[in-house]
């Protein structure tokens, strides 16, 4: 671990990485803290796995991935969102089916793009090592994007993350407020492509704010620890990582995972306690 | 003349198949406290959506305030039977009373400090001002009840829709829910749907039965009859005093 601390005094590409890491962080705070009390885990993982089809079709027409990337998600957002309001009881068919026909069209254009084509694995699992810094302003400015529009329209968004029917009732536009929350989370995912590849892109956009569910009780506080624990996941899955040279990504993902794992059973016997002495003083 | 509040006027309206309700009159005027009663699937609550502009009827028409439901949803108060959201939400009771300052405000950012004033005034109101802060998963039935009907009263409406307000909480607590609708009825139009016939029958003015069709009585002309009409013969009346 001091081996870390004193590479990343010489190595430019590990204070770009970690950089990237806590960029990420913010959108799997405010964006994942939506994804898991709105239950929508299912739909952020269709919109992270068929952005491979906009990547692959960059890189097979010469462009940025990033772009292709961010467009696909986009288009797969407003997609899938548009299927859940439009044939709700389909819902988990049309999903999965959109999630495996844009992961086939990001195979087939990669596989067919000339010369070296290490790539997909980068795309799946991630490497923040190979961030480039221009990147990092594209992440500020995603970030920016997010953190605006949530702030700008929090009472909407709680409202049709808690109570669709009331929201409707009141006079919420709420397809277009479902539809504008599932861009921002195509957003994010874009975003942790970059640090954790879109397999993994699920498990950071829902543990740091599962785990922070587990103590706070507001969707404030819980965006704020959610986006702390995020730094820590990537800032200390980076660290870890690069002694015996693991891949970052993986590593990161583990030590959510058991963070996760740990917090859900030490909740549960505190919930337990909480009610045992309930039940003692009642 | 006063307009009616509500005017619900030969509706007629079916999920696929399944007619709910057929050739359905109802009119509500100002001041009234309806009680709205029948069998379940009698179509009681599709009605209430009806009115509440959540549903659109496919025969008739719905009038609110003398508006389509949809322009007019803002100026009602709506407390539902089940609540239609998850109990772990991380959200406090507070919260969830501002939620009914939806739409009175601008557009963006957070509430503003009149309608914080106006969820603390209405949480006082309904008796749940000691509330304000817990987790909305931490109340009991009675207590969300009241919860619900601050969120429906704090945007300051002109009528108040209940959708069996007592379904889930004890009778010292359902005696309190209504007397406590008794007197904000002083200042709005009331209609509650319940399957407790009897027990409403003594706080409001008029009693709607509904069986995919209406039929409205004053308070006074619910006898076995009636109820036999529209329960069928296995109804037993069970005599009782308030």
């Amino acid at each position: 671990m001091s081996g870390f601390f004193t590479a990343l005094g010489e190595y430019g590409f590990l204070q770009t990485a970690l950089l990237a890491g806590l960029l990420a962080s913010i959108g799997c705070g405010v964006i994942g803290t939506f994804v898991v009390v709105k239950r929508i885990a299912f739909m952020a993982g269709g919109i992270a796995h068929s952005v491979l089809g906009g990547m692959g079709a960059a890189l097979y027409f010469g462009m940025d991935p990033f772009a292709g990337a961010l467009l696909a998600a986009i288009v797969s957002a407003l997609l899938i969102g548009t299927v859940r309001l439009a044939w709700k009881t389909q819902e988990d068919t049309l999903i999965g089916a959109l999630w495996a026909i844009g992961m086939a069209v990001g195979v087939l254009f990669i596989a067919k793009t000339p010369g070296y084509s290490s790539d997909l694995m980068s795309f799946l699992f991630g490497n923040i090592l190979l961030v480039p810094t221009r990147e990092l302003w594209l992440m500020a400015g995603l970030d920016l994007v997010l953190v605006t529009t949530v702030s700008l329209f929090y009472r909407q968004f709680l409202a049709i993350s808690f109570d669709e029917e009331w929201a409707r009732l009141r006079g919420v536009p709420v397809a277009f407020f479902y539809l504008l929350l599932l861009c921002l989370v195509a957003i994010t995912v874009v975003l942790l492509i970059q640090v954790v590849g879109l397999i993994l892109v699920i498990a950071l956009l829902t543990l740091p704010a599962a785990i922070a569910g587990h103590y706070v009780h507001s969707l404030s506080a819980m965006m704020l620890i959610a986006t702390l624990l995020g730094a820590c996941f990537t800032a200390f899955g980076l660290a870890l990582s690069f002694g015996p040279d693991l891949p970052a990504g993986p590593t990161m993902i583990l030590l959510a995972g058991g963070v996760y794992v740990c917090s859900a059973l030490v909740s549960q016997v505190f919930a337990r306690r909480r009610a045992a002495r309930q039940a003692t003083a009642g | 003349m006063t307009e009616p509040v509500i005017q619900v006027t030969d509706v007629s309206f079916s999920y696929g198949n399944a007619l709910v309700l057929e050739h359905v009159s109802l009119v509500i005027e100002p001041g009234e406290f309806v009680g709205l009663v029948g069998p379940n699937a009698g179509g009681k609550s599709t009605l209430l959506k009806l009115v509440l502009g959540l549903l659109e009827p496919q025969v008739g028409q719905v009038r609110v305030l003398g508006r389509l439901p949809r322009q007019v949803a803002r100026r009602i108060g709506y407390v539902p039977q089940f609540p239609s959201f998850p109990r772990d939400f991380p959200i406090s009771v507070e919260e969830v009373v501002l939620m009914g300052r939806l739409g009175l405000g601008p557009l963006f950012g957070r509430y503003r400090k009149v309608d914080r004033l106006a969820a603390a005034r209405t949480l006082a109101e309904v008796e749940a001002s000691d509330l304000a802060q817990r987790p909305i998963g931490t109340l009991s039935g009675g207590q969300l009840q009241r919860v619900l009907l601050a969120r429906a009263l704090v945007g300051e409406p002109e009528i108040l829709i209940l959708d069996e307000p007592t379904a889930n909480v004890d009778q010292r607590a359902e005696s309190d829910v209504f007397d406590l609708l008794a007197a904000l009825n002083r200042r709005l139009t009331i209609l509650l749907v319940s399957h407790d016939i009897a027990f409403i029958s003594a706080y409001v003015t008029r009693v709607a039965c509904l069986n995919r069709t209406l039929a409205c009585h004053g308070t006074t002309e619910i006898d076995g009859d009636t109820v036999q009409q529209l329960y069928g013969a296995h109804v037993r009346q069970v005599a009782h005093a308030h």
